[in-house]
């Protein structure tokens, strides 16, 4: 039996080179979804939006936003296509993007 | 907040006058549209300088006839994406208006060219940036295609340019 | 083609250095994204949903083989090692840093290209015919007034902030294949009965949430006032134009609520304050410009082409190739080489860096150093021999580009959509794809005719949707995708509007539904009737029928 937590992830694009990015509750942006923190709190969204908004004003991330998204088995999943498709790259291109970098986590092996 | 024109932060001896106001004696006041309409009797004879306010989306025809006596006309930048008032200041130019024209507003560098080149010579800016970004933000292109435009000394246009023998469309003053 | 002077070498140099300058400033903080964005768009600078994209103008679609060369090392050196050519005629890479931004642009510099205003709200790269120069049907090159556009519309200080993008297209052939009645604002080039040529601006069509096909403002302007009036028509939207809410913001919006007339008569009003005067410099400037497209020297050939006819006998695909790829030429001997970025099965309007460098070899080998960019996402050779059309096969076959379907079922416009692009709601290419498998028998695309499927990924119509005569809009229903489907839009000079059918289809029943479609077409058509004559003709009552009648 797969256990299910819903949530919400931050994410943004890194400034420099614009690359998908998520955070983690210690405030690291990291390309991998796997590795960001899933809000499953009000309180814990919130929090994550204040780290995300201190690294909007340092120049380090921009166009922040929350997302839907769940954890299946210790795994985080975007909850929309949209969101699954900027884990892993285009789906049309398996060759590029986080999916042919090792950086899409658990699902990358699954039709977004 | 800082008046840059000529490349300069300047002193702003221009006063702007609410509506219900009186008018002073003298000195340099901004009016609103409304109130140059209702008080032109009065203000025609005023004896200091005279300026107007304009929204952009009032009209360069609204001017017409008390244009001659205007010193500043000041034009709105609501936010800096909203280009109205470049044609508004385009349009005062083309139809001959001499005076001051002051940008106010989301007034930031990177726009600053463009608006001198449709004819504004005063800018309304925050303090947020310094002088010497204002001075090279206003330099970076030497060349425009368009004619008509007011240049800087360091400026040409380039029709103009390629054709030499051919008068420019309209012998502009240079803006500063 | 148009060569840079010293004087436009200067503004784009000058341009480069003014963006590496604020991308330097907006990474060291000193502007905000708010303030930064718009200073980027403005140089072809997206930030979409995997990384930066960059937008690069090809200016009414024409490049030399070194440009097409230099596309493809931008492509190997800052990005993944492929480009898309849009529905614009431009081309865009999609795994862009904003650190390396100003280099590339540089890059383009270099071979005399930029990306000046492919976005932003400004006015963005002028398209044309994709076969201006060589068409028959031609009455003069629209290129050169192309060209007179691009240098006007070049940062041009009063419109560059305006309510919303604005796009131009040109055409000089009475056969419109350049979209013109679906732009912002088109141009028509006409001969009286004097001889004299003289331009009808079209104004107001656009596609995305609200299509509307272009009304006629003036019937016949000559070439001399041209950028007069055009600043008469930019300076009425600028100051009118809706500003309250983007998706009433363009020009076609106001010409809407005014009316035509009233349109017309506020343009005819600003143009009559400041009209056209002195125009010699802009009558020199369209001089000097017209030279540089001047043709280019061709051979004195028999129109009777022995290798090319052998070639053709020997050799089938080949001939299915010149039947459907090769279009008539002004000169005899000559031919127009359409090479097909439609492979079956593949992404529309891609090609790999190496296909780059292909193209651009074949170009100055065989088509006097000429590639175009057609707004259908494909590319040509404008002038070919017909004896060298063999050779020119061979090449293309060899690099996955002969594709015999120009035209045709699977010559699929389709924007990125949701694989790429951040404003979209559902995908688009892996439709395309899979229409383009389900009719990969190029006998049955050719019983079906001409024909133009165009598909967009969200209701901006990227995509061309509504003027494919088959049009399909991706959309999202409660986190699926879901496909809309429209038939009998046009956007040749008889332009028009596709009509929803019904309701919409998920993305497996798609090609399904289309294939439904085709042989309902079959069905009802008359002897040598094209699709889009035969929908004109019934309307969409039997279509619906046929879609619908099982569910």
């Amino acid at each position: 039996m797969s256990t299910i937590e819903k949530g919400q992830v931050m994410t943004a694009n890194r400034l420099g080179d614009g690359l998908v990015v998520f955070l983690n509750r210690a405030g690291n942006w990291s390309e991998k979804i796997d590795e960001a923190t899933l809000a499953l709190e009000p309180q814990a969204a919130a929090a994550l939006e204040a780290l995300a908004a201190q690294d909007v004003k340092a120049n380090y991330v921009t166009g922040t936003y929350l997302f839907d998204a769940e954890r299946v088995d210790g795994r985080i999943k975007a909850s929309h296509i949209r969101e699954r498709i900027r884990t892993l790259g285009p789906t049309i291109r398996v060759d590029l993007g986080k999916q042919a970098e090792g950086k899409a986590g658990a699902f990358a092996a699954e039709e977004a | 907040m800082p008046l840059l024109k000529n490349d300069a932060f300047v002193n702003d001896a221009w006063v702007s006058l609410a509506d219900d106001a009186e008018v002073p004696e003298n000195g340099s006041i901004i009016v609103s549209l409304a109130r140059l309409e209702r008080d032109w009797d009065q203000l025609v004879s005023f004896t200091g300088l005279l300026g107007v306010r304009l929204t952009n989306t009032d009209k360069v025809e609204a001017l017409e006839s008390y244009i001659s006596q205007i010193t500043l006309v000041v034009l709105p930048f609501p936010a800096f994406a909203d280009g109205r008032s470049y044609s508004i200041a385009r349009g005062l130019r083309l139809d001959g208006y001499r005076g001051e024209l002051r940008a106010e507003g989301n007034v930031l560098p990177d726009q600053l060219q463009y608006m001198r080149q449709v004819g504004f010579d005063s800018f309304a800016v925050s303090d947020r940036f310094p002088l010497q970004v204002w001075q090279s933000a206003g330099k970076q292109m030497s060349l425009a295609y368009q004619r008509g435009l007011f240049r800087a000394a360091n400026e040409a246009e380039v029709w103009s340019a390629r054709h030499r023998g051919f008068e420019p469309w309209e012998e502009q003053p240079h803006a500063g | 083609m148009y060569r840079y002077d010293e004087f436009d070498a200067k503004f784009v140099n000058e341009r480069t250095a003014q963006f590496r300058d604020q991308a330097n400033r907006r990474l060291k903080g000193e502007l905000t994204e708010d303030e930064f964005r718009p200073l980027r768009l403005m140089n072809g600078l997206y930030l979409q949903l995997h990384a930066y994209m960059l937008r690069v103008a090809i200016p009414y679609g024409t490049l030399s083989g070194a440009q097409m060369r230099q596309l493809a090392y931008i492509a190997e050196k800052w990005d993944k090692g492929y480009g898309h050519f849009t529905t614009r005629q431009n081309i865009q890479y999609n795994w862009i840093k904003l650190e390396d931004a100003a280099d590339i642009l540089q890059a383009l510099a270099d071979v005399e290209m930029h990306a000046i205003q492919t976005s932003g709200n400004c006015i963005r790269n002028v398209t044309t015919d994709h076969w201006a120069g060589a068409a028959v049907d031609e009455l003069a090159d629209p290129r050169p007034v192309g060209e007179l556009i691009r240098q006007w519309s070049s940062l041009h200080p009063e419109f560059s902030y305006l309510p919303r993008k604005f796009k131009f297209a040109i055409t000089g052939a009475p056969h419109d294949r350049a979209a013109v009645k679906v732009h912002d604002i088109g141009l028509r080039l006409h001969k009286n009965a004097a001889g004299d040529l003289g331009w009808e601006v079209l104004v107001g069509g656009g596609q995305g949430r609200t299509p509307l096909v272009a009304v006629t403002v003036r019937e016949f302007l000559p070439q001399n006032e041209l950028v007069a009036y055009l600043e008469a028509i930019m300076r009425v939207y600028n100051l009118y134009g809706r500003r309250d809410n983007k998706y009433k913001a363009r020009i076609k919006i106001l010409v809407h609520e005014l009316g035509a007339e009233k349109f017309r008569a506020e343009v005819e009003a600003e143009y009559a304050k400041h009209p056209a005067q002195q125009t010699q410099v802009e009558e020199a400037e369209l001089a000097r410009i017209a030279k540089y497209f001047a043709l280019p020297s061709f051979e004195k050939l028999s129109r009777f082409a022995p290798h090319f006819e052998d070639a053709k006998l020997s050799t089938p695909e080949f001939a299915r190739w010149a039947r459907n790829n090769l279009a008539a030429h002004q000169v005899d001997g000559y031919t127009i080489v359409n090479i097909s970025l439609k492979p079956e099965g593949g992404i529309p309007g891609d090609a790999s860096a190496e296909q780059m460098r292909v193209m651009a070899r074949l170009a100055e080998r065989y088509s006097h150093n000429e590639l175009r960019v057609s707004h259908a996402q494909n590319i040509v050779l404008p002038h070919v021999r017909l004896e060298d059309a063999f050779e020119v096969w061979k090449a293309l076959k060899e690099a996955d580009l002969a594709t015999a379907n120009y035209g045709l079922a699977g010559d699929i416009i389709a924007c990125p959509g949701l694989d790429y692009c951040s404003l979209a709601t559902a995908r688009s290419i892996p439709v395309a794809q899979a229409i383009s498998r389900k009719f990969a028998d190029l006998d049955k695309q050719q019983d079906y005719g001409p024909l133009k499927i165009n598909i967009s990924g969200c209701i901006n119509a990227c995509g061309h949707h509504h003027v494919g005569h088959i049009g399909i809009l991706g959309l999202d229903k409660k986190g699926e995708e879901y496909y809309q489907i429209t038939l009998g839009g046009s956007s040749s000079e008889h332009a028009s509007i596709g009509t929803i059918l019904g309701p919409g289809f998920a993305a497996d029943e798609v090609p399904d539904a289309i294939e439904t479609i085709l042989n309902t077409y079959v069905k009802l058509r008359h002897s040598g009737e094209d699709f889009l004559s035969a929908y004109r003709r019934v309307g969409p009552k039997p279509f619906k029928e046929a879609l619908y009648a099982a569910a």
